[in-house]
């Protein structure tokens, strides 16, 4: 079985990001960049139906700028066979490469490279959209696991347990599918020096958006980026009596 | 052009977030108009048109939609598109399964998560875990939208008189299967619609010391929600998180108890009404965001509120 993850270079999880002076969006210079989170618990969970050996191949893709190899690299360094760049300097965040067009990205790559399953993020912590692999499964015709907290492979289809607001859902999917994984689903490995020095040397392949058919155009328009309303807190009470009289008399909320 | 709400239900009756997304269409143009596919649903269709402003419900009523299958409904969904300028459903996890499937069908650019509707191509949406707020302007000519419901008032679930009309064509993709589900029993309210949440986090230590935090819970009528510091050290189930990767709530009054306060918790409930924050910490962030913080010992401090309230 091979596996295809798209993997996203984002901002890393603990900056603290910084809204541009202008308002067209976020500062992105000399900021720390990372996997996006659940993308790594995506070739995660690809890496273990390797080493199960249910999975026989791994394909990392990326969409980004040449510093998304990067990305690539730590992919690879966890259990990835190879890489596939699709490069282009337009944003990756808001206002250039949306969903839409992703999902579009991804199609062409599935149709060239023929995976039995795709296994990838439920969202991206940049733009929060959560829609890329939702999209893919509409344009390929495949079913969807989303929010994915359990994967288990049989015979021609997967049984995927998602999140659901109230508790948990089991649906079985006919391969090939799309899965997107919540943050129970596993807890991504740190990848080895070994490995890292391996993942080097393994094939990593550039595209254009062009030759694969797809147009960046952005179908939003980015108007403004601002900071939210700062809410004013820091109040402090000194005892259980003072509080709930503030509750009663103050806030009257209970 | 009409606006169409994808009702997000249980089949005999609506969830509550799809009276807050009626709200948010209605502030697109005044003719709403909702979709209910489910099956034997006339209990939500029925709840559908009473709501106040809702003007026509559609019905899609077959067996394959049962359990809100996406691969099922977002061709239902595409079979009445043409009429609608706006298709718009909840943000809740049925919503954002659901949504994106139909957009991709529709060639259209999904925007997620909507605050505020500016007018009708314009509108706003947190990114980056709500740490910065995007203005965004459509160019698509049909937009499909998710709406974050505590961002909106909730619509009149009363005084609308709408006619029910049936969709057919619905057939069953045969790509995905229900195999079963583990919904958590609860007789308190949930977690998104409740007046008051609240929430504990790893200062609370373990499972059992989690029976603290719901004891108080039911003497207040609240529900009861995690950070997800207390999710991982599995204090408690997933679908009790509230952050940017769980659920957003914004109720009445909030009180954190052993919370610290990181970005990703506050993401999912700074727009409460009243915050309260008790941690041992004096130094925890979550202060800086409460509107009544008190510093103690979790142990000490629930009992003693438990017993004055």
């Amino acid at each position: 079985m091979k596996i295809l993850v798209p993997v996203k270079r984002a901002v890393d999880y603990n900056v603290k990001i910084r809204v541009k002076s202008d308002q067209t969006g976020i500062e992105l210079a000399n900021v720390k960049m990372s996997m996006n989170p659940f993308d790594e618990i995506a070739i995660e969970e690809a890496t273990r139906l390797k080493e199960a050996g249910t999975a026989s191949e791994i394909v990392a893709v990326t969409i980004g700028p040449d510093k998304a190899q990067e990305t690539l690299r730590t992919a690879m360094a966890i259990g990835a066979d190879r890489g596939i760049l699709v490069q282009t300097d337009a944003p990756t965040d808001i206002g250039g490469v949306e969903p839409l067009a992703v999902a579009k990205t991804l199609k062409a790559l599935v149709e060239k490279e023929n995976p039995d399953l795709v296994i990838m993020g439920k969202q991206s912590i940049d733009d929060d959209s959560n829609q890329t692999g939702q999209m893919l499964a509409a344009l390929l015709g495949w079913p969807q696991g989303t929010f994915a907290s359990k994967v288990e492979l049989a015979d021609g289809s997967a049984n995927v347990t998602r999140e659901i607001d109230g508790g948990l859902e089991t649906l079985s999917l006919k391969l090939p599918a799309i899965i997107t994984t919540d943050l129970r689903l596993n807890e991504p490995r740190y990848a080895k020096l070994p490995d890292i020095m391996k993942a080097k040397k393994k094939q990593l392949d550039t595209m254009t958006p062009d030759e694969l058919g797809v147009d960046y155009t952005p179908r939003l328009a980015v108007v403004s980026v601002k900071e939210p309303e700062e809410r004013k807190g820091g109040g402090k009470v000194d005892s259980v009596d003072e509080l709930v009289d503030k509750l009663k008399n103050e806030a009257k909320v209970i | 052009m009409p606006v169409l709400v994808i009702a997000d239900h249980e089949n005999n009756a609506l969830r509550p977030a799809t009276l807050n997304t009626v709200t948010a269409a209605a502030a697109i143009d005044s003719d709403v108009h909702v979709l209910v596919a489910g099956t034997d649903c006339t209990g939500a269709a029925d709840e559908a048109a009473k709501i106040t402003g809702v003007s026509k419900v559609l019905k899609a009523d077959d067996a394959c939609l049962n359990h809100l299958i996406a691969e099922n409904i977002a061709p239902v969904i595409v079979s009445v598109a043409d009429a609608y300028s706006h298709i718009l459903a909840p943000a809740s996890t049925f919503g954002k399964n659901v949504m994106p499937r139909a957009a991709a069908l529709l060639d259209t650019q999904q925007i997620s998560d909507i605050i505020k509707v500016i007018d009708a191509d314009t509108f706003e949406r947190p990114v980056y875990a709500g740490n910065a707020i995007a203005t965004v302007k459509s160019s698509d000519a049909k937009k499909v939208i998710t709406v974050r419901g505590t961002a909106f008032d909730a619509a009149n679930a009363e005084g609308g008189s709408a006619s029910i009309e049936d969709v057919g064509g619905v057939s069953d993709s045969g790509l995905t299967s229900f195999v079963g589900q583990e919904l958590s029993e609860s007789d308190r309210p949930e977690l998104t619609a409740a007046k008051i949440v609240i929430s504990g986090g790893r200062g609370v230590g373990s499972a059992e010391n989690f029976a603290l935090i719901e004891k108080l819970a039911d003497k207040l009528g609240a529900a009861v929600g995690a950070s997800r510091a207390a999710v991982d050290a599995g204090y408690v189930p997933n679908d009790y998180q509230v952050g940017q990767t769980g659920k957003v709530v914004a109720p009445e009054l909030y009180i954190a108890i052993g919370i610290s306060g990181a970005i990703q918790h506050l993401a999912g409930m700074k727009e409460s009404k009243v915050i309260v924050a008790i941690n041992k910490d004096e130094e925890a962030p979550i202060f800086n965001i409460a509107d009544y913080g008190l510093v103690g010992d979790l142990f000490e401090v629930i009992p003693e509120l438990e017993s004055k309230l």
